[in-house]
């Protein structure tokens, strides 16, 4: 009795493999490997970024006609060595096309010396400049998907000649993201008349920031920039306001999303900040380039994780993918995708010559010269925090 | 700087102070009576208030159902062991547990969800201790050493799968500010201030006077000799484990309104407290609240005059107390049996 059963089981199976076989051709399978920092200390940017790509793949896999999409996507725990243990492995195990990420910016610099020999062209999520540029013989390979945080300081600047702002103080963490805000802080405002009067770092999981704030406020700046991102950068902001400080709070674009929204509560109102358009997609006016794109995002992203979940983060997946899908194309009618390494280098001179192409985060147009991409204009919107929202204040469209 | 700078200065350094007194204090009682280095203690202070905020928002957290599952790993040992009632009662306790979690959750009532925040803190620690440290009474204190060290990975990356990435904050007990002369500090600070003494000295007395917290001792100081003259170790180290989360549980609760709730947050405070806890020789509860409150000011004022520098400062200026110290400290837990 039981063989009978055991040996029916088995023949149910073979004859299901063969019709699976036999009913289609299988699709090619195009492989594209990506690294987030879903877990550690940059989580926070990390998961809305896999959970986009997640649904990306599940909604867009079959996109290219007779190609099965396929994502490896591994987590490097906000560590830079494993991003790049991932980057090798993704590309001599998993044999990708393409890697996008890492979402941190040292361990996207960290995987270019990967990409860069080994001839994938790498979609970087970090927000800092010197991953892409200069563009040499390893960055040829990377492009980059973020705004970063010196056109984002430029947002900031203007905003403060605007007000007519003479002095401001700094507070940010005392790692890659507060430096990179302070180089750029610093370099950016002698320019405009702007006196930079303190310079104050500490950590993601301080209790505690009153030292800094009272060195602060004996600075008496006119406006406070807050260089931190996720809801650590609430704690600086109560503290000011708890110590009676009146003046103008800037942040960087990294706070942009609810769950700051949330802890910050009453604390954050007035805030003053910077954020790439598809943050505020509803509010942008009908002439951004930016606003179908966006308001597209939204749609899908928050058709799957509720509404309100839309973030910074995971809109770069859908310029990514914008990019990366009309390239792919490109690349698939010139060379074979069994050619892996010609096939790579196809892709990388496609990716290379997109031009004029309006994404949820500004308009991309990479050069042999540029792998930024973004215009300050399109990439940049400045808003305020009012009444737990994000009201979009103006944006810097040129005039027409 | 001026008076007011000054004394808001060490008021910070003070209310600091306290949380890594508060978390030296649970260190040094867990190590001297099990020689148990329990790294994961900033990780239980931070798993009270963060359950406590999923719960009040009518979300069951995974704290939860990890507090279940760790009564039922209990349960499954003491079967292996061939008891009756005890794995009945365990596997009961696990049920009930998430039953009340569910309840919890669905109600949304702050005081309810206040006791099962510490009710699951308090039940995670005792269980961690009888499923990781109970069955390997002989090991060495570098092997417990390492064992927590895993744990606190493990806690911490469950933290990020049960409470998300980003920071909550709890509504204070005691809303409003005292002006004590020209520093404002908010009530609630007081109310932590007052936890945090209280402890230390029923801890000190507990253990200087009364025959059950010399019991105590005893089994740090000789196993064996302990369990010759009738205490049993096994209790010593639940009683421990069940005291130290308690204040971890209760102090996460305090401390939440002031300085915000995430998962990676705890265990830059243990590690202070431990330094604290060092201070004190690893046995003395006045002197690790004392360390405590030295590192506490030490941070404080360090972030005034050279913020980006702040950690490194703290850790230089105690290297030479911790070396002074490491010549002249007890030998407890060293010496095998």
């Amino acid at each position: 009795m039981r063989r009978w059963t055991v040996l029916g089981l088995a023949m149910c199976i073979a004859l299901a493999g063969f019709l699976g076989v036999g009913h289609a051709q299988a699709p090619r399978v195009i492989r594209i490997g990506v690294v987030v920092s879903a877990t550690g200390p940059a989580a926070a940017l990390g998961i809305p970024v896999r959970n986009a790509f997640l649904l990306y793949e599940e909604l867009f896999r079959d996109a290219i006609p007779g190609y099965r999409i396929q994502y490896i996507i591994l987590d490097d725990a906000t560590n830079p060595t494993l991003a790049v243990q991932n980057a090798r492995k993704l590309i001599a195990e998993d044999r990708v096309v393409l890697i996008a990420g890492s979402t941190v910016s040292v361990s996207a610099l960290a995987m270019v010396d990967v990409t860069g020999e080994a001839g994938v062209p790498q979609m970087a999520m970090g927000a800092t400049q010197n991953i892409v540029h200069p563009v040499d013989e390893k960055r040829r390979w990377v492009f980059l998907l973020p705004q970063t945080a010196a056109s984002a300081i430029q947002a900031v600047t203007l905003d403060m000649r605007l007000r007519g702002i003479r002095t401001v103080g700094y507070i940010g963490f005392n790692d890659v993201w507060g430096e990179e805000w302070w180089t750029s802080l610093s370099r950016a405002a002698p320019n405009l008349g702007i006196r930079v009067v303190a310079n104050e770092r500490y950590a993601r999981a301080d209790t505690s920031v009153t030292g800094q704030v009272l060195r602060l406020l004996a600075a008496r700046p006119e406006a406070v920039l807050i260089g931190a991102s996720g809801t650590p950068a609430v704690l600086p902001q109560r503290t000011l306001r708890e110590r009676g400080y009146r003046g103008i709070i800037y942040h960087t674009h990294a706070i942009g999303d609810p769950d700051v929204l949330r802890v910050g509560g009453k604390d954050l109102e007035g805030a003053l900040l910077p954020v790439g358009p598809v943050v505020v997609a509803d509010q942008l006016p009908d002439n951004h380039p930016s606003k179908r794109p966006a308001l597209e995002h939204k749609r899908i992203y928050e058709s799957r994780y509720g509404p309100g979940s839309v973030s910074q983060f995971g809109a770069h997946v859908h310029d990514f993918w914008l990019i990366v899908r009309p390239a792919l194309e490109r690349a698939l009618r010139r060379v074979s995708s069994d050619n892996l390494p010609a096939f790579r280098a196809a892709l990388r001179d496609e990716i290379e010559a997109t031009r004029n192409l309006p994404g949820a985060h500004g308009v991309f147009t990479y050069s042999p010269i540029d792998h930024l991409g973004h215009r300050f204009e399109y990439s940049n919107v400045f808003v305020q925090v009012q009444g737990g929202k994000l009201k979009l204040l103006r944006t810097f469209l040129p005039r027409q | 700087m001026d008076a007011t700078i000054l004394g808001l200065l060490i008021a910070d350094g003070i209310t600091s102070g306290v949380i890594y007194g508060l978390l030296a204090i649970t260190i040094v009682l867990v190590f001297t009576v099990t020689r148990v280095l329990f790294v994961p203690m900033g990780e239980l202070l931070m798993y009270a208030p963060l359950t406590y905020a999923l719960l009040v928002d009518h979300k069951l957290p995974g704290s939860v159902w990890l507090g279940a599952a760790f009564l039922a790993a209990w349960g499954v040992l003491d079967l292996l062991r061939g008891a009756r009632r005890a794995p009945l009662l365990l596997f009961g306790g696990a049920g009930a547990l998430l039953g009340a979690g569910i309840w919890a959750a669905s109600t949304g009532s702050p005081i309810l969800a206040w006791a099962m925040a510490v009710g699951v803190v308090v039940l995670m620690g005792v269980a961690t201790y009888r499923v990781f440290f109970e069955p390997i009474p002989h090991a060495s204190v570098l092997a417990y050493l390492i064992l927590s060290l895993g744990l606190h990975f493990v806690l911490q990356g469950l933290g990020l799968v049960f409470f998300g990435p980003e920071q909550y904050r709890l509504p204070p007990l005691l809303p409003g500010e005292v002006q004590l002369g020209s520093v404002p500090l908010p009530k609630q600070n007081f109310a932590v201030y007052a936890l945090a003494l209280a402890w230390v000295l029923a801890l000190y007395g507990f253990f200087s006077r009364s025959l059950y917290g010399k019991a105590l001792l005893a089994c740090a100081i000789n196993r064996r000799g302990a369990r010759l003259t009738g205490i049993s170790t096994r209790e010593a180290g639940r009683v421990a484990f069940t005291l130290a989360s308690l204040i971890s549980a209760l102090g996460g609760m305090l401390l939440a309104p002031l300085t915000n709730a995430a998962y990676f947050m705890g265990f830059i405070p243990s590690l202070k407290g431990f330094v604290a806890a060092v201070l004190g020789g690893l046995v003395s509860y006045p002197l690790a609240a004392v360390g405590a409150l030295l590192v506490g000011t030490l941070e404080a004022f360090s972030a005034f005059y050279a913020s980006a520098y702040k950690e490194a400062l703290v850790f230089a200026f105690l290297l030479p107390i911790l070396f002074v110290q490491s010549l002249r400290t007890l030998e407890i837990g060293g010496g095998e049996e």
